[in-house]
């Protein structure tokens, strides 16, 4: 518990995860609202309340690898191995800090975005949250954030530098996985499996029929179900950070 | 009481800790004495279970930093002033390292009071002069009252005043009855501040003692030389078992001889000698003759 309580400090006593969760919520919010605003002739569905957040995923996965990349760059990391010399726990309660954080910053998207939508839309009559689907293509936005801090925190334990991890979260996630959908014949079963895109069909899957907007096009391809989808997505993050803590015991601080 | 046993730390092929035994007793303040690029950094880092040794082991009252329960409470170390970020606060930055190993929150103003940096505490430790940031560092290092105490090059790039603030209080620490090891690459400053050296060259340990030991040792036993048959002479000297160093194509600097046998030497072997004079050296020309040829970076030589 006092490991927690360590991270919650050093999280919230420096100013690189306030800007974070503000560009976060600034981003998605106010993208929504503009894009609510001017949706007219159609009812607004839920969807498109929350098609926003992707923004604020890779937003967030920047702020939970400065956590620990900024320990590195500044040599606190080593500080706090000296402090508790078994490395494991410290990073523990890291992660669970920062996943906490970045879920509840994904709450507040998820349903601010929503509440956004629900004021400006013109016809909302398709907005209220009635089907467990309405429901989880909001509230899944903050496990999404969750899993994928975990995933960046994990990648800027193992890279140790800010622009090294910054650059392999992004361009992995805004790039590598739509190229890799070029590829000729395997390259759509590859996507099919890339972490981002299968963490997408959590949020936009299986929408209810009358959740579609017009000419929005098929919902989003997988072969899992939206929360198989999110059970990958999650295996993955977990499965980096776990292997980020074996390399950091091993690894000389 | 710190024990270092047959410590070993290789890079690849580079060793950059070769076979290293020493202890630090309690009590007094031991320093570390060596080279840039000695080892003496990694050795540290060994012994707070920072690096992981390649092989041989290093104790702290008889255990590993690693097993150490609450270690902040046992040993108190500065490697590096700037281990801050530096948008905190120098008593955020207190807080969340005495929060680590369950130690009170008033500890903290303690530690800021004994280091006088009180009235700075809550500005960003990144607007510090590198004097106060050393200060904080041991107001870190201070926290868990602890027996043990490690610091790194401690003075390096310190005005005067700031130095003997360190040096005094490194002195207060061990009069308590604290393990108090400093290194330093200045054999100087160590002599006005460490009771017992450890030395080392190249990873390898050169010497441990007392520090009048260590400087009348190593500064005793000198000779100058100057002779046309210099490089005939050396080479003589060296058979029997002498140091010889050449200063120039002339001129040589001889230890563990006395004068009366090199002039012997020379005598017997027929060679000129054109000056022969005990030499009663500084003490940072005795530190270059013990870790000379153990200098990892040779600055080119001159006038040759």
């Amino acid at each position: 518990m006092t490991l927690l309580a360590v991270e919650r400090i050093k999280l919230f006593t420096t100013r690189s995860p306030w800007w974070c969760m503000l560009l976060a919520l600034f981003l998605t919010i106010g993208l929504t609202a503009v894009i609510a605003a001017n949706w007219n002739n159609a009812p607004m569905p839920v969807l498109g309340a929350v098609y926003t957040h992707t923004f604020g995923l890779y937003v967030i996965m920047v702020m939970a690898a400065l956590a620990v990349t900024t320990e590195y760059r500044f040599g606190t990391i080593k500080a706090t191995f000296l402090a508790v010399p078994d490395r494991v726990s410290p990073l523990i309660a890291k992660a669970v800090v920062v996943a906490l954080l970045a879920g509840l910053v994904g709450e507040a998207v998820g349903f601010g975005s929503w509440a956004a939508s629900w004021l400006l839309a013109d016809d909302n009559s398709q907005l209220a949250l009635t089907t467990a689907n309405d429901w989880r293509h909001v509230a899944g936005v903050g496990l999404v954030y969750a899993a994928g801090a975990v995933l960046a925190l994990g990648v800027g334990a193992l890279v140790r530098q800010t622009a090294g991890a910054v650059s392999i979260v992004l361009v992995f996630a805004l790039v590598l996985e739509s190229v890799v959908g070029l590829i000729p014949n395997i390259g759509d079963d590859i996507q099919k499996w890339m972490p981002f895109t299968v963490a997408s069909k959590f949020i936009f899957g299986d929408p209810d029929a009358s959740g579609m907007p017009d000419g929005a096009g098929p919902p989003v391809v997988g072969e899992l179900s939206p929360w198989g989808s999110f059970g990958y997505f999650a295996a993955i993050s977990l499965a980096v950070f776990i292997i980020s803590l074996v390399v950091v015991k091993k690894r000389d601080a | 009481m710190i024990e270092a046993i047959g410590l070993t730390k290789r890079y690849g092929n580079t060793v950059a800790v070769d076979n290293l035994s020493f202890t630090v007793a309690p009590g007094r303040v031991t320093g570390f004495l060596g080279p840039n690029g000695a080892g003496k950094s990694t050795t540290m880092r060994m012994i707070l279970g920072l690096d992981r040794p390649s092989s041989g082991k290093v104790l702290i009252d008889g255990k590993p930093y690693g097993s150490l329960d609450r270690p902040l409470r046992t040993v108190g170390a500065l490697l590096d002033a700037k281990w801050v970020h530096p948008n905190r606060s120098a008593k955020a930055h207190l807080q969340w390292l005495a929060k680590t190993n369950g130690l009170p929150s008033r500890r903290v103003d303690e530690v800021l009071d004994l280091v006088g940096l009180t009235k700075v505490a809550k500005r960003r430790a990144g607007g510090f002069s590198l004097g106060m940031s050393q200060r904080l560092g041991i107001a870190g290092a201070l926290l868990g009252d602890p027996k043990v105490l490690l610091f790194d090059e401690p003075v390096n790039g310190l005005d005067p005043e700031g130095i003997l603030w360190i040096r005094q209080f490194m002195q207060g620490l061990a009069a308590e009855g604290r393990t108090v090891l400093v290194s330093s690459h200045l054999l100087s400053e160590m002599a006005l501040t460490a009771t017992d050296l450890v030395v080392i060259g190249r990873g390898r340990l050169i010497s441990q003692s007392s520090t009048t030991e260590f400087v009348e040792r190593s500064t005793e036993n000198t000779v100058r030389v100057r002779s046309p048959h210099a490089d005939k002479l050396g080479a003589l000297l060296v058979d029997k078992g002498f140091t010889v160093r050449e200063d120039t194509d002339t001129s040589l600097t001889v230890s563990g001889a006395t004068s009366d046998q090199i002039g012997d030497i020379a005598a017997s072997a027929g060679v000129v000698l054109h000056e022969l004079s005990p030499q009663r050296g500084s003490l940072e020309e005795a530190f270059m003759q013990l870790t000379g040829d153990s200098v990892e970076y040779h600055a080119a030589e001159t006038g040759k």
